[in-house]
């Protein structure tokens, strides 16, 4: 494990290739022959490897962070400019 | 909701009934509140996003065509009035045309410290919250729509196309290159907790 800058030791052709796929290998939804080839290089490539991992461990954490919550007053006065007081659905939080 | 329930919802908002815009309010209004505070970074302008959302919604009821949800439309209609916020606040960086694309410097990776590997406490703590949301305001803000609608918010690619007015493909690339941005923005952030650092 490293945190040294290490671009130049990190940017063969095919490290460039997988890359590009990064996204797709994320979400779950690349080719699956390129899916094997990509685990396959990253078994011998430990940049990629930790590229990969920390690449989807960041979409991870952004999925779980914590949403922020609308404040009341906020959503009293959006009520108000919008003249739907009245009309507003009874509090059910 | 269901496409029939936003089929029924449509049909009473633009019949002019009140308590249907009441509903769309309070059906929607935290996740457009949500969008415009990430978008806009600072509560102040969110709420007038929030606002401007609504009331341009209201004038636009009567041409909705169910060509997408009403969730996404009022996604759509938020995106555009924080854009043009941001586009008055800092003219220069912001464009709703495709970012200029960089090669080399701009995507590839240059940290490789692998912080999955630390503790769920240290991931999880306030202090990284604050930071993964740092890391999101400094994005470029073509890439930050696409990362908040899509990886925040959880919209699909489709949805989150829809919502810019963006190809596939262009949602696609943007998104790809928001989450490298962000992979070493956190992979920096962490690697302070692997070289000694104690939580």
């Amino acid at each position: 494990m490293t945190s040294e800058p290490a671009a130049d030791n990190h940017a063969t052709h095919d490290c460039r290739r997988y890359i590009d796929n990064l996204s797709d290998y994320a979400d779950g939804t690349l080719d699956d022959d390129l899916c094997r080839e990509l685990e396959t290089h990253m078994e011998h490539c430990e940049n990629c490897r930790v590229v990969v991992n920390t690449f989807t461990k960041t979409v991870t954490l952004y999925h779980q962070l914590p949403a922020p919550e609308i404040p009341n007053t906020v959503r009293e006065r959006l009520y108000k400019v919008l003249d739907l007081r009245e009309f507003r659905p009874e509090d059910d939080e | 909701m269901t496409q029939a329930d936003d089929a029924a919802l449509v049909a009473r908002l633009q019949a002019g009934d009140q308590t249907a815009y009441a509903q769309l309010v309070e059906d929607n209004a935290s996740r457009i509140y949500r969008l415009a505070l990430r978008m806009m970074g600072n509560e102040e302008d969110a709420e007038d996003v929030l606002q401007e959302t609504f009331l341009s919604a209201f004038k636009a009821i009567d041409k909705f065509q169910s060509r997408s949800s009403l969730s996404t439309w009022l996604y759509r209609i938020a995106s555009n009035a924080a854009l043009m916020r941001l586009r008055k606040k800092e003219p220069v960086q912001v464009s709703v045309d495709e970012p200029i694309e960089r090669d080399d410097g701009d995507t590839l990776p240059r940290q490789f410290f692998d912080f999955c590997c630390l503790p769920e406490e240290t991931l999880l703590r306030d202090e990284a919250h604050e930071e993964m949301k740092r890391a999101v305001d400094e994005l470029p803000v073509t890439l930050r729509s696409v990362f908040i609608l899509r990886d925040i918010e959880g919209l699909s690619t489709e949805e989150t196309a829809n919502a810019l007015d963006l190809s596939i493909s262009a949602v696609k690339s943007r998104l790809m290159r928001a989450r490298l941005k962000l992979r070493e923005e956190l992979s920096t952030y962490f690697a302070r907790y692997g070289n000694g650092a104690q939580n």
